[in-house]
């Protein structure tokens, strides 16, 4: 807790996230490129999707980060209305718009998966709609914040809303468990997968490198913000003639 | 059904919506520091 409160500090945060940034990019770009390649190239095709399978090396990734960026946001709001420190607030707005991002890719990515294996783009079925919720739910929070932040709110209510919408995270995770539709039944776990070993091994890559490419965007977001604050903050302090520039 | 021009649009439209978002973020973040930098500045 001690060490949350003092990663907490804006100039410590920075003093972190400056030299952190770049690295978590490019070391996720070449994951990325590298994990994307070996599916593209090295991988067989499966025996009863065919080449089209190949999808699944960028499309668990989106889904991941869908559902890990609201996360964030959910855990960076209540963190923000228990402690009430601005950064909790400004990490939940950064998550916001690459988790909104990779859920319309996996939507998209999905769905364009979906037409050679199920002969369908879409299906309402409970895995896609859920899905397609959340983005809705992200839509919504990036306009309440916007919202909020431009009328000079404190950012209670964009984060109560961070909280609300994680009720679709495990709706989302049981959705193919409850509803049995056309989306397949959950093939990767914490103890093992059901897809071959062959074919899954550049996941680890892609997964782990769209991890680090989400967070350097976090990064340079929350950088962004801060850096808006400060200035925001002088112009104020300089409008009230506390603090002319020398 | 060829399945590659699925897959090529699949990880086209990845690469270029990532891409756009990753370089919007780094240009708001230059030019936000950029500015709280100037106003720093004596």
């Amino acid at each position: 807790m001690a060490t949350l409160h003092a990663l907490a500090n804006p100039a410590r945060f920075l003093r972190i996230a400056r030299p952190l940034t770049a690295p978590l990019f490019w070391v996720g770009v070449a994951l990325i490129a590298f994990g994307a390649w070996a599916g593209l190239a090295w991988t067989p095709p499966d025996y009863l999707q065919g080449e089209s399978v190949r999808i699944l090396y960028i499309h668990v990734p989106t889904a991941w980060l869908g559902m890990g960026g609201w996360s964030g946001v959910a855990i960076s709001s209540i963190a923000y209305l228990v402690w009430r420190h601005p950064l909790a607030s400004v990490a939940a707005r950064a998550c916001a718009l690459p988790g909104a991002l990779f859920t319309f890719l996996c939507l998209a990515t999905g769905s364009i998966w979906g037409r050679p294996t199920w002969g369908t783009w879409w299906q309402w079925d409970g895995r896609l709609t859920s899905m397609l919720l959340l983005l809705f739910v992200y839509l919504a929070y990036l306009a309440l914040a916007r919202a909020d932040a431009e009328r000079g709110g404190d950012g209670r209510v964009p984060a109560l809303f961070g909280i609300a919408g994680s009720v679709l995270l495990p709706i989302i995770r049981y959705s193919v468990v409850w509803w049995n539709a056309l989306h397949q039944g959950q093939s990767i776990g914490l103890t093992g997968s059901s897809i071959d070993g062959s074919m899954l091994w550049p996941l680890g890559f892609t997964l782990s490198g769209f991890t680090l490419f989400f967070a350097a965007i976090v990064l340079m977001r929350m950088r962004a913000m801060i850096a808006a604050n400060r200035v925001e903050a002088r112009m104020r302090r300089m409008a009230q003639g506390g603090d002319m520039p020398a | 059904m060829n399945h590659w021009a699925f897959i090529t649009a699949a990880y086209a439209l990845t690469l270029a919506a990532s891409a756009a978002v990753a370089f919007a973020s780094w240009r708001a973040m230059r030019r936000a520091e950029a500015a709280a930098e100037a106003l720093r500045r004596p």
